[in-house]
């Protein structure tokens, strides 16, 4: 009986070890969506003030392109701006915007001071769009098929690990489907 | 040229390490002492050796070497000097040469000061220290060699993540990571003490000494932490529960509850196989503060460097760390003889209190951190734990462990005198009564805000009132008590001071908590904001070019009934090569209270969002931390630990010791 006191510390490491071990199997940040492959909810958002093109559902049938959640407010968007500005930019894809309960005036401040790599925005300042989207929390990142549906959804800020090993080659794939 | 050298370096120190792990610990099982002695030079070795790799590192940073794929991640031929320094630990395959440059130096100054230590102890808790350093250089050149080269070399390099540009941030990787690898010695000599079957007095003089040494620089480095996040991010908060955070608690948490227990072993020789746990668990804490940070499996608002492929090989040396260390445990300690028994109301007991309570506050911290994992790995969904949990469980935790804190020094060892000691600290449970009713008084302010000021005052005052006690002030002649104040041990200060300063940390994090004032407001220059009874006022802002950011430094006028107290300057800094923008907040300090001024982003209208934060008694926390760090180094700087090494000292001198 004293002898079980003196292993306990290593059995309960071996539970704590075990929960690492599976927990690398799983990406905190990944939420499965329900949506994956299902076509985009119809929706149709106003511009920014000042601005001319928002964004509907049929923006984004034709070509393989991405939407970003994002928000003034949000530091991991900021994060992960230059990645965006530089999948736009350079890799060529069309990056479309869903800007997230914000103020107007913020998200086109912080569009100057950051730079806006968007092909269009539209602004959801209360949020109802995100909700059929299944927005968590921003910043979240889908790709669209050609067909305008969901082929992948990232939480969370991207990383250029993932552009690379997940979306750049998605992309290669659903631009020759 | 420089960069291979460095490799060429880590990979022979590798040899080392394997030699260093192997044959002393052969040696010790066969009483071999050729073999035995192989450890002392192969620690020397490694430490040159690993240093020698740091220096390559350091170089290349030094001159911007942008062939090496390390520099071009992590720097920029604009940035300063000292953040090219800072940026060599400032990045994570950096940071873990750091770690294993402590490590290496830890072990070589087992070899240098251990001399009298009992040649097999010696050898094995070498051993260990070797092994451990064979785990992280194979770590290192596995999956983060700082030394790969770039073919054809960038003209510049992407730059140093900004928030890590901040002289606060830049000194706080080291000092946490001489706590982290300082536990290692703890664990070796508990690993060695296990093997050999054998703990005493002797061996707890000798971990006591390295868990102290680590423990201040942990308190040092979590300090630091703490004071970079309160200005820089910008929120004006100074502990967030970040998973981040909570790693280099729970090492802190377990290493303060073992340095207590190791006294009891030294000086009563009793709770040691407890003590032994607490190493092993200590240092298998920091090992998953290292994990943590770097595999990604948590989500944190700063992890910075995030790869799952390093994160399976640390789960890898935890499980050959932790899971041999505690096999080893189950099996050996059962065995180790028991020591000195006393009664549960004693200088012992209360210690037991105190391990009690700060393993349960470990154990508290260590289940919120984990649990979103957890969960997740049982399907159970996707939650975030956030500070309501910890403020909860903590908390309650923490108020008997201040309380008792003070009564523990007051009891004397095997049986105490509870009534007595509570009698004769009348003076400072006076003085917390008195300054909860001004608190009252004063701000009105939530119960638990008051009985943080008690607790504070009662540490801070208790402490004082302990070393009254021990010196008989005013119940023998001033001249006697003088005297007696002068021949105090060193470690009798280091604790009075260690104590008193976590109740002056208790009344900063109490004031902050509860009594703070916060304005956001769109503010254009001229215009005037009120906070706390300070008329803050904007005067404009200031664009510049430095080194590597675009700076807006706001000007704002502090008042206080209509007389000038300060200027202040916070900026906001826009990192082109990153793309990344920092706030760098402006602070008045009192010393009693800060104001506290973050510039945000400017709207069109001209208007400028304005932070302005009154923070009572904040700056307190920090001056406790940087105290308990003093507290433990001036209990280091006892005689007691010197005197074990007579033999060297004689050997020096080339004389006979003269007894003491």
């Amino acid at each position: 009986m004293r002898r079980l006191f003196y292993i306990l510390p290593l059995l309960l490491f071996f539970i704590v070890g075990a929960a690492f071990y599976y927990g690398f199997q799983r990406d905190p940040r990944e939420i499965p969506s329900v949506l994956i492959d299902k076509p985009v909810p119809e929706f149709a958002l106003p511009p920014l003030p000042g601005r001319d093109k928002g964004l509907a559902s049929a923006d984004l049938k034709g070509d393989v392109q991405l939407v970003n959640v994002f928000a003034s407010w949000c530091i991991p968007c900021k994060a992960e701006h230059p990645i965006i500005t530089r999948l736009a930019r350079e890799a060529g894809v069309p990056v479309r915007a869903i800007n997230h309960k914000d103020k107007p005036a913020d998200a086109l401040a912080w569009l100057k001071t950051n730079g806006d790599p968007y092909a269009s925005i539209g602004a959801d300042a209360d949020g109802r769009v995100s909700i059929d989207w299944g927005v968590y929390g921003v910043p979240e990142t889908f790709l669209i098929d050609r067909q305008g549906r969901i082929r992948y959804k990232h939480v969370g800020p991207l990383t250029p690990d993932v552009v690379q090993d997940r979306i750049l080659p998605l992309v290669k794939e659903l631009r020759k489907g | 040229m420089i960069p291979e050298l460095g490799h060429y370096a880590l990979v022979l120190a590798l040899f080392v390490a394997i030699v260093q792990s192997t044959l002393p610990m052969v040696g010790a099982a066969t009483r071999n002492d050729a073999w035995m002695a192989v450890a002392r030079p192969c620690a020397y070795a490694q430490m040159a050796l690993v240093l020698l790799a740091y220096a390559a590192l350091t170089w290349a940073h030094a001159v911007s070497d942008f062939s090496v794929q390390n520099v071009v991640s992590n720097s920029h031929s604009l940035k300063p000097m000292l953040y090219k320094i800072s940026g060599v630990w400032g990045n994570h395959e950096g940071s873990m040469i750091l770690w294993v440059v402590m490590l290496s130096v830890f072990g070589a100054a087992v070899a240098l000061f251990g001399r009298n230590l009992p040649p097999t102890l010696k050898a094995r808790v070498l051993s260990v220290q070797g092994l451990i350093g064979v785990g992280f250089l194979l770590f290192v050149l596995v999956t983060s060699n700082p030394f790969i080269r770039v073919i054809p070399p960038p003209l510049d390099g992407r730059d140093l993540n900004p928030l890590l540009q901040d002289p606060g941030l830049a000194f706080h990787p080291p000092f946490l990571y001489a706590g982290y690898v300082g536990f290692s010695m703890a664990f070796s000599f508990a690993v060695a003490a296990l093997i050999e079957g054998r703990v005493d007095p002797a061996w707890a003089r000798w971990v006591r000494p390295w868990t102290l040494a680590a423990w201040s620089a942990l308190t040092m480095g979590i300090a630091m932490g703490s004071w970079w996040a309160y200005y820089e991010l910008g929120w004006g908060g100074w502990w967030y529960w970040d998973p981040v955070e909570n790693a280099s608690l729970m090492p802190w948490l377990a290493g303060t509850a073992l340095l207590h227990s190791a006294v009891v072993v030294e000086k009563r020789d009793a709770l040691k196989t407890w003590t032994i746990l607490l190493a092993i668990i200590t240092f298998s804490l920091s090992l998953m503060g290292t994990f943590l940070v770097r595999s990604g499996i948590l989500t944190s608002v700063h992890a910075f460097a995030v790869d799952p492929a390093r994160g399976v090989f640390i789960l890898v040396l935890l499980v050959i760390a932790t899971g041999g260390s505690l096999l080893l445990y189950s099996v050996r300690a059962p065995n180790l003889k028991a020591g000195g028994l006393f009664a549960p109301v004693s200088r012992e007991g209360t210690l037991v209190l105190n391990n009690l309570l700060l393993s349960t506050a470990t154990a508290t911290v260590f289940i919120g951190t984990l649990y979103p994992l957890f969960l997740d790995v049982l399907n159970l969904g996707k939650v975030s734990v956030g500070p309501p949990f910890f403020n909860a469980t903590f908390v309650p935790l923490a108020i008997p462990m201040v309380a008792a804190m003070v009564v523990g020094p007051m009891m004397a060892w095997k049986r105490g005198d509870l009534p007595g000691a509570l009698t004769r600290l009348w003076f400072a449970a006076l003085a917390a009564l008195a300054s909860a009713a001004v608190a009252l008084w004063v701000t009105g302010g939530p119960w638990l805000a008051l009985v943080g000021v008690a607790l504070g005052v009662w540490a801070l005052v208790g402490s004082l009132v302990e070393l009254a006690e021990r010196v008989r002030l005013f119940r023998i002649p001033l001249r006697d008590t003088w005297v007696r104040t002068a021949n105090l041990p060193r470690s009798a200060w280091g604790m009075t001071i260690a104590h008193a300063s976590m109740g002056i940390a208790i009344l900063g994090m109490t004031g902050t908590s509860a009594w703070q004032a916060e304005v956001i407001k769109a503010m254009r220059p001229g215009e005037t904001a009120e906070v706390a009874g300070y008329a803050v006022t904007f005067d404009g802002v200031r664009q510049s070019e430095i080194d590597n950011f675009r700076s807006d430094m706001g000007a704002f006028t502090v008042r206080r009934n209509g007389a000038v107290i300060a200027s202040l300057s916070p900026e906001r800094r826009f990192y082109p090569v990153t793309r990344m923008t920092t706030t760098e907040a402006a602070i008045h300090t009192t010393w009693v209270s800060d104001v506290y001024v973050a510039l945000g982003d400017p709207n069109e209208a001209g208007a400028w969002t304005v932070r302005l934060y009154h923070h009572p008694l904040v700056p307190w926390i920090w001056i406790g931390g940087v105290g308990m760090m003093l507290g433990g180094l001036v209990s280091l700087s006892d005689r007691r630990f010197r005197v074990g090494a007579p033999e060297r000292r004689a050997a020096r001198a080339g004389a006979v010791q003269p007894a003491e």
